[in-house]
C-alpha cells in the first residue's frame, strides 16, 4: 500500500499505566506493530498519567496504546484523556487493551478512547486498525 | 530449538542422574532383558512395513509433533526406547528421587488441600469472606493484597490512583491487619498471604496481630508469597532491586527458621512465570534457578541447609498439555532432590522433598464463551492430582474479565471435589508412573531444564541471570511466538480463533464498590493523627541502620517499626532511600 499517510513511519508509544506488572500482551503488541513498519516507544512499567502524556508530547507520536490488566482503568484513561486535553493534544489518537467490561469500554469510548482491543484480539486487527484510523501529525 | 541441541540435552542429563544415583546396583536397567531385545527387533519391523504401510494411506495430521515446549513426540512409545533407565531413577514414592511423589501413600492418606485465593476491598470485607469461609469449614485462608500494596504504597500515594481494592485487599498499616484479622484464631487456621516486595512488612503485622492477641508467632502457621527472584522475571511488582530484595527474602527465610517453625517463609513460584509467556521447560528451569539462588545465599550467611530447607515450598502453574504437565510435576520433584542432595550436601529428606502447591492457568482461559473455560480448569486441574500436588486453586471461569464472583468461585471448588470424590484418582499414587510416554517426557523436560540450569549458573547464578534479563528475554520469545501460532492457525483456541460463536455467552461480573477508597483513606488519616510521631520516626531509622548493616536481620526493627504504626508506604520508603527505587531495563 502507498497511501499518503504511510509515507513516513508512525510514531506510537506503548504505555503501562499504574501498577499492574502484567506486561506480556503490551510486550507483544510492540514487538508486532515493530513488525509491521511502525516506531516503538515503550514507556515501560507503572507509569502514571502525567508520565505517559508527557512522553507521548515529547515523542510526538501518532497514537498512544495503553494496557491496563488490573481494573484500574476506568480512573486512568480519564486521567489521560484530561491530561491530553490540558496539553492541547487532542489530535494524538488514544487505543487501549486489556480486561474490560463492555459497559466500561462504552464509558471509555465516550471520553474519546477511539478503540479497546479485549483478549482474544489479534495482533494484526490491531496492526491493520492502525493503519486506518491513525493519520500522521503534521 | 535445533536438533543438534535437543541431542546435546541429553548426554550430561544422565550423566547427572546417572552420578546422583551413586551405588552401583542402581546401574541395573529396568528394560535391559532378552525379552526386549526381541521387542526391539519386532519395533523396527513394526516401524519398516506396518507403520510405513499405514503413514502411506493415511498420514499424520501433522508432518511432526510436539508438546506444548517443543519436545518432539514420536508415535509410539516402547520398553525399547526406556532401555538407560534403572529403577533408581524413577524410585518409590515417599522415598529419593521422590519422582513419583512425596509421601508413601498421597491421597490415600490425606487428600491435597483445595486452597482457594481471596482478598478484594477493604479489610472488612475479606474479613466478612474468611469468617464465611471458616464457618464453611475451611481451615486455610488465602489472601490476595491490592497493587499498591504490592508495590509498598500507602492508599494515599498519588501511585495508588485508581487501584486501591481493586485487585485485592488493600493494607497501609497494622490497623488495617487488626481488621482483617479480626476474630480469626490465628493459631487455628493456616494463612497463606501473596505478597512479595513488601512480604516482610505483612509478616510483620501479621506477628504484630497475633501478639496482641497473646498468641507467640512460634504457634503460627501458614504461608508467604515472598519469591523476589520471580517478580523480576514475571510479575514485575517490586520496591528496590534484585540484590536488596534478595537479601530481605534471606532475612525472613533465617528469621522464621529461627523463630516461626511453621511457617513456610518463601513459596518459589513459577505460576507468574509461566503466565507471562514460559512453557513448561522454562517455568521448571527457571523456577528451580530461583530456588537455588535462595539456598545459596542462605548458605552464604552460613545458615546449615538443614536449618531452613525443610521450610521452602514451591508453586507450579498447571496449563494445558496434559501430559506435559504431570511430567513437569514429576521431574521438579526428582531434580529438586537430586540438587538439594548432591549439590547443598542436604542430609534431611525434608530437605530433599518439593512440596507444592499448584493452580490451574489463568493465561488459558479464554473471554469468549467463558463457559468453556470450566472444562479447560478441570482438565488441568486434573493434570495437578496426577501430578502429585500438595495444595490446588481452581480458577474460575469469569477470571479474563474481573475478580470471580461467588457463583463462579463455587463451581470451581465443586470442580475440585469432583475430582476427588467421584474420579477415582486419589486411590493410587502416581498412576502414570511407568507409563513409556511419562517416564520419557519427565526424562526430557529434566533434561532441558538442567539445560537451562547450567545456562544460568555459566550467566554468573540467578541473580546476574535476571539483572541481565535472560529469563525475560526467553519467556518473551515464547510468548511472541505462542502469539504467531494463534494468530495463523496453527495452535487452535476453542472459542477465540476455531469454533466461533456469535452469540455472546453474558455472565455475571463482580463489581468492586469505590467507597473503599474513602474509606481507607480516612483509617489512614487517623492512623496518622493518633500514632506517637516520635516513636515512628526512631522506629524508621532503626529500619534504616538495619538496611545499612547487611549482617543485621531486617524482621525485628519492621516489627517494632509496624507496632508504632509506621504505615507500608513509610517502611517501603526506607527501602526506597536506602537502595533506591527499581527500575525496569525495557530492552529486555
Amino acid at each position: 500500500m502507498t497511501t499518503a499517510k504511510q509515507k513516513y513511519k508512525l510514531r506510537i508509544l506503548v504505555a503501562k499505566p499504574g501498577l499492574d506488572g502484567h506486561d506480556r500482551g503490551a510486550k507483544i503488541i510492540a514487538r508486532a506493530l515493530r513488525d509491521a513498519g511502525m516506531e516503538i516507544i515503550y514507556t515501560g512499567l507503572h507509569q502514571t498519567p502525567e508520565m505517559i502524556v508527557s512522553a507521548a508530547v515529547q515523542e510526538d507520536v501518532d497514537a498512544i496504546g495503553m494496557s491496563i490488566m488490573s481494573g484500574a482503568h476506568m480512573t486512568l484513561f480519564p486521567a489521560v484523556m484530561e491530561l491530553l486535553k490540558a496539553r492541547e493534544a487532542t489530535d494524538i489518537l488514544v487505543f487501549g487493551g486489556g480486561i474490560i467490561p463492555d459497559e466500561d469500554i462504552t464509558a471509555v469510548k465516550a471520553l474519546g478512547i477511539a478503540e479497546i482491543f479485549t483478549p482474544g484480539s489479534s495482533t494484526q486487527d490491531i496492526v491493520k486498525w492502525i493503519q486506518e484510523n491513525v493519520a500522521q501529525r503534521a | 530449538m535445533a536438533r543438534s541441541e535437543r541431542k546435546a540435552s541429553v548426554g550430561p542429563k544422565r550423566r547427572a542422574r546417572r552420578s546422583a544415583a551413586g551405588k552401583p546396583k542402581s546401574r541395573v536397567r529396568t528394560y535391559d532383558s532378552p525379552g526386549v531385545t526381541a521387542l526391539a527387533r519386532e519395533e523396527r519391523s513394526w516401524r519398516e512395513r506396518v507403520l510405513k504401510e499405514s503413514l502411506a494411506k493415511i498420514p499424520e495430521r501433522r508432518v511432526a509433533f510436539e508438546t506444548d515446549s517443543g519436545i518432539p513426540i514420536d508415535v509410539l512409545q516402547t520398553p525399547v526406547s526406556r532401555r538407560a533407565e534403572t529403577p533408581a531413577d524413577i524410585g518409590l514414592p515417599g522415598a529419593f528421587p521422590y519422582t513419583r511423589g512425596i509421601q508413601p501413600t498421597m491421597y490415600r492418606s490425606r487428600r491435597w488441600t483445595m486452597r482457594q485465593f481471596a482478598g478484594f476491598g477493604s479489610p472488612s470485607d475479606t474479613n466478612q469472606r474468611f469468617k464465611y469461609l471458616i464457618a464453611n469449614g475451611g481451615t486455610g485462608l488465602s489472601t490476595a493484597f491490592d497493587m499498591p500494596t504490592l508495590m509498598g504504597y500507602d492508599a494515599d500515594h498519588p501511585m495508588s490512583l485508581g487501584e486501591v481494592g481493586k485487585e485485592g485487599v488493600a493494607i497501609s498499616s497494622l490497623k488495617d491487619f487488626e481488621i482483617l484479622f479480626e476474630g480469626i484464631a490465628l493459631d487455628q487456621v493456616t494463612t497463606s498471604m501473596t505478597i512479595n516486595a513488601s512480604a516482610i512488612i505483612a509478616l510483620a503485622m501479621y506477628i504484630a496481630v497475633a501478639e496482641q492477641r497473646g498468641i507467640p508467632m512460634a504457634a503460627l502457621g501458614g504461608t508467604i508469597q515472598n519469591d523476589m527472584l520471580k517478580e523480576f522475571i514475571a510479575q514485575k511488582e517490586w520496591i528496590v532491586g534484585p540484590r536488596p530484595s534478595v537479601r530481605i527474602v534471606v532475612d525472613m527465610i533465617a528469621f522464621c527458621s529461627e523463630h516461626m517453625p511453621k511457617w513456610h517463609p518463601v513459596s518459589i513460584s513459577g505460576y507468574h512465570i509461566r503466565e507471562a509467556g514460559a512453557n513448561a521447560v522454562q517455568e521448571l528451569a527457571f523456577t528451580l534457578a530461583d530456588g537455588i539462588g535462595y539456598v545459596e545465599e542462605c548458605v552464604k550467611r552460613g545458615m546449615p541447609i538443614d536449618s531452613f530447607a525443610p521450610r521452602l515450598s514451591f508453586f507450579w502453574d498447571v496449563h494445558n498439555d496434559f501430559f506435559e504437565e504431570i511430567a513437569k510435576f514429576r521431574a521438579a520433584r526428582r531434580m529438586w532432590a537430586t540438587v538439594m542432595r548432591d549439590r547443598f550436601g542436604a542430609r534431611d529428606p525434608k530437605s530433599m522433598m518439593l512440596k507444592t502447591h499448584a493452580q490451574t492457568a489463568g493465561v488459558s482461559l479464554t473471554a469468549q464463551q467463558p463457559i468453556n473455560n470450566v472444562v479447560r480448569v478441570a482438565l488441568q486441574a486434573m493434570a495437578a492430582v496426577l501430578g502429585g500436588t500438595q495444595s490446588l486453586h481452581t480458577n474460575s471461569l469469569d477470571e479474563t474479565y474481573a475478580l470471580p464472583t461467588e457463583e463462579a468461585v463455587t463451581i470451581a471448588l465443586r470442580t475440585q471435589q469432583i475430582i476427588a470424590n467421584e474420579s477415582g484418582v486419589d486411590r493410587v499414587v502416581d498412576p502414570l508412573g511407568g507409563s513409556y510416554f511419562m517416564e520419557q517426557l519427565t526424562d526430557e523436560i529434566e533434561g532441558r531444564a538442567y539445560d537451562y540450569l547450567r545456562r544460568i549458573d555459566e550467566l554468573g547464578g540467578v541473580i546476574r541471570a535476571v539483572e541481565q534479563g535472560f529469563q525475560q528475554k526467553e519467556l518473551g520469545e515464547t510468548a511472541y511466538r505462542h502469539q504467531r501460532e494463534v494468530e495463523s492457525g496453527d495452535r487452535i483456541i476453542v472459542g477465540m480463533n476455531g469454533f466461533k460463536n456469535d452469540d455472546a455467552m453474558p455472565i455475571k461480573l463482580l463489581a468492586i464498590d469505590n467507597s473503599v477508597v474513602d474509606e481507607q483513606l480516612a483509617r489512614l488519616a487517623a492512623v496518622r493523627a493518633q500514632r506517637d510521631a516520635g516513636k515512628v520516626s526512631a522506629a524508621l531509622s532503626a529500619v534504616e541502620v538495619a538496611c545499612r548493616d547487611e549482617f543485621t536481620n531486617l524482621m525485628p526493627p519492621v516489627i517494632a517499626a509496624v507496632k508504632a504504626y509506621a504505615t507500608l508506604g513509610e517502611i517501603s520508603d526506607v527501602f526506597r532511600r536506602v537502595w533506591g527505587a527499581y527500575r525496569e531495563d525495557i530492552a529486555s
